[in-house]
């Protein structure tokens, strides 16, 4: 990709702060969970993102807040070039549709009474002025690209296994033939057969329509198959940033490392340089001074401990906030 | 016990479950073996009949249900399954212990954590005052609790995760276990704290020469952390080796197709080969191998038939009518565009 294409969705700077109150009458607030803290980044059309971290790290708040279901405390959502902050209602009944989500639990995300062809038809009712045949049809359209038999329309959910209701989940999340589809965890709940299904299909139908995807996943071997680039977060700040390839051939935040050290390749000759880190994630409310990440790194130096790391360009498009990058520094 | 016998013996088991709609063969003629101080994986998918196997070891089955309705488990010589119910609690938590996926439902809220390592101690040993609690420190230190004396008076909700399943492990190991079986242990953990957890399980293994039989959907799990294999398949043992003899040589066509259809970390992997379809219904299951229908080497006689356990090599079995024949597939493996 070059950089003149305009991204589809590109975000500024996204903050979303959550008062922690006290007290049940007269509430006041006695601190913030910084789940999210200056995030930016920008998908271009027809790519994947990832948005890779673990419990707390504030991905969900992110994809959330591109969803629209969380009103970011600071920063900047642009769709196409346009602040999505300044739509009036018909654009953001525009941007909705364009913007699906596709989430982890199949089994969660619909409702147990609607039939199959009800469920995928509703954005379709909802959304636009078709007749009621024309929707069968885009139905039945739907169903046979995510791999199921147009006879199986008639069914309730809770006849299909784990892989053919996320299939369900793609078909209505494509309804309106959406620019970006949000992708939170979308194989972690299903078995490991039938993951590599429902990510060829993913990776097709990205192909057949140009579609864009943030994903939102913590195993980093489904990361690299499906994505063009990856930002790792920590503590609601992207740490790293890069080219899905670039990311795992060459690493450099020590967070990262530690990632895919602890991932567990499936491979039990891959036992070398794992880096086991110390700790756990520290409290978004009070986070450490300094560098985030300082209290569980392995190579945590003076700096660390008092200034945050600012983000330093390692390649055109390979960022990382660390220290041990940044200008001047001579452990490059 | 004589020197060179196995820990435990698993012979033939099978665990059926009753239910109104027919018989459900959940273990299906299962068998393996363990030798004292060795890891056993036991790998599989939902309805593998994994979990259910791990549970019988302990006579945990789900009632009445559920029941073992063959085979035999020989832990130190004894036959589990000849065992009055009083005699198989002697085993529970002393001699065999468990740990299972969720440490939040393992524990209990409103006891102390230093109150439920103390548990099994006070039953099965008698231990009590001083001797009791050293006991229970040195328990949560082998699994590396930090400051464990003053953990002690902690309740599990004022704990981590990660904190929380290395308390359960403190529980499993207290009595000092010649088997612990861990049934997903690391599920509910993230990345870095289940490569700490994982850590810490080894380093107890080779401090107390503990067996473990560990129960996971995850290869890389697997990978990690046994000597040995099992991949459960509808109910069965479809293949065991030694581990790296599994990843490196796989026999089994569904062990082929589970390892293709696993994305790799460290190259670029262009399209996954996935296995078409779904696990069968254990319910009425059709005549000869599990896995036919989805196979891509099946002939004829996989559908009629069970499979044969072939000797692939000295300790490596697979269950399968094919295992020689698709050695030259190995390159054309189809990729299945779902």
């Amino acid at each position: 990709m070059n950089g003149s294409v305009e991204p589809v969705l590109e975000v500024q700077g996204l903050k979303k702060h959550f008062p922690v109150t006290r007290g049940m009458a007269l509430q006041r607030t006695v601190g913030w969970v910084r789940a999210v803290n200056d995030v930016s980044f920008s998908i271009p059309p027809g790519e994947t993102l990832s948005l890779v971290g673990e419990s707390g790290a504030g991905k969900t708040t992110v994809a959330k807040s591109v969803l629209l279901l969380e009103e970011p405390s600071e920063g900047k959502l642009l769709f196409h070039g346009k602040d999505v902050m300044a739509f009036g209602r018909s654009e953001l009944k525009d941007y909705r549709s364009n913007v699906q989500a596709v989430f982890q639990d199949p089994w969660g995300s619909m409702n147990p009474r609607m039939r199959v062809k009800t469920i995928v038809a509703e954005p379709l009712v909802v959304n636009t002025r078709l007749s009621k045949n024309e929707i069968r049809q885009k139905v039945l359209d739907l169903l046979r690209q995510v791999g199921l038999r147009p006879d199986q329309a008639e069914l309730y959910p809770h006849e299909f296994s784990g892989g053919q209701r996320q299939r369900i989940a793609v078909a209505r999340a494509l309804a309106l033939n959406p620019q970006l589809v949000v992708l939170d965890e979308p194989v972690s709940a299903l078995d490991v057969s039938i993951r590599a299904q429902i990510m060829n299909l993913l990776k097709d139908i990205q192909t057949t329509y140009g579609l864009s995807y943030l994903m939102i996943a913590h195993n980093l071997a489904t990361v690299r198959y499906m994505s063009h680039a990856v930002a790792i977060m920590y503590l609601g700040e992207i740490v790293e940033y890069a080219d899905g390839d670039e990311l795992f051939e060459r690493p450099l935040h020590p967070y990262t490392k530690a990632l895919l050290s602890a991932a567990l390749a499936t491979d039990p000759d891959a036992r070398n340089d794992e880096i086991v880190l110390s700790g756990e994630m520290p409290s978004p409310i009070n986070p450490p001074k300094g560098c985030h990440f300082h209290p569980r790194c392995p190579f945590a130096m003076d700096v660390c401990r008092e200034v945050a790391p600012a983000v330093t360009y390692v390649g055109s498009k390979h960022k990382v906030s660390c220290h041990l990058y940044s200008e001047g520094s001579t452990h490059q | 016990m004589q020197p060179g016998q196995p820990l435990l013996q698993v012979e033939d088991l099978r665990t059926y479950f009753y239910t109104r709609r027919g018989v459900v063969k959940a273990v299906d003629g299962v068998s393996f073996s363990l030798a004292p101080g060795e890891t056993l994986g036991i790998v599989g998918e939902s309805g593998s009949g994994k979990t259910i196997t791990s549970l019988s070891l302990l006579r945990l089955v789900p009632q009445p249900a559920g029941k073992i309705v063959g085979g035999r488990i020989l832990f130190e010589g004894v036959d589990l399954l000849q065992l009055s119910e009083a005699e198989m609690r002697e085993y529970r938590g002393s001699k065999i212990s468990m740990i299972l996926q969720d440490p939040m439902a393992s524990l209990n809220p409103v006891y102390s954590i230093g109150e439920q390592v103390a548990e099994p101690l006070r039953q099965h040993q008698r231990l009590s005052g001083r001797k009791l609690w050293d006991q229970v420190t040195e328990a949560l230190r082998l699994l590396r609790i930090p400051s464990p004396r003053e953990r002690l008076r902690n309740y599990p909700h004022q704990m981590s995760g990660g904190m929380r399943q290395r308390v359960v492990g403190g529980i499993a190991i207290s009595c000092r276990p010649k088997l612990i079986i861990a049934d997903e242990p690391t599920t509910a953990l993230d990345a870095t704290i289940q490569a700490q957890y994982l850590a810490h399980l080894k380093d107890l293994q080779r401090e107390t020469n503990v067996a473990m039989i560990f129960v996971s959907h995850d290869m890389g799990v697997i990978a990690r952390v046994c000597d040995r294999v099992a991949v459960m398949y509808a109910g069965t043992i479809v293949e065991t080796a030694a581990v790296r003899e599994l990843f490196k040589n796989p026999k089994h066509p569904y062990t082929i197709g589970l390892l293709n259809s696993m994305p790799r970390l460290d190259r670029k992997t262009e399209r996954l080969a996935s296995i078409e379809g779904q696990p069968p219904a254990l319910l009425n299951l059709p005549p000869g191998c599990r896995f036919a229908p989805r196979c891509y080497a099946a002939i004829d006689r996989c559908h009629a038939e069970d499979p044969p356990r072939v000797d692939v090599s000295g300790d490596h079995f697979a269950t399968c009518w094919r295992v020689d024949a698709h050695r030259e597939e190995d390159a054309a493996i189809p990729s299945v565009v779902s």
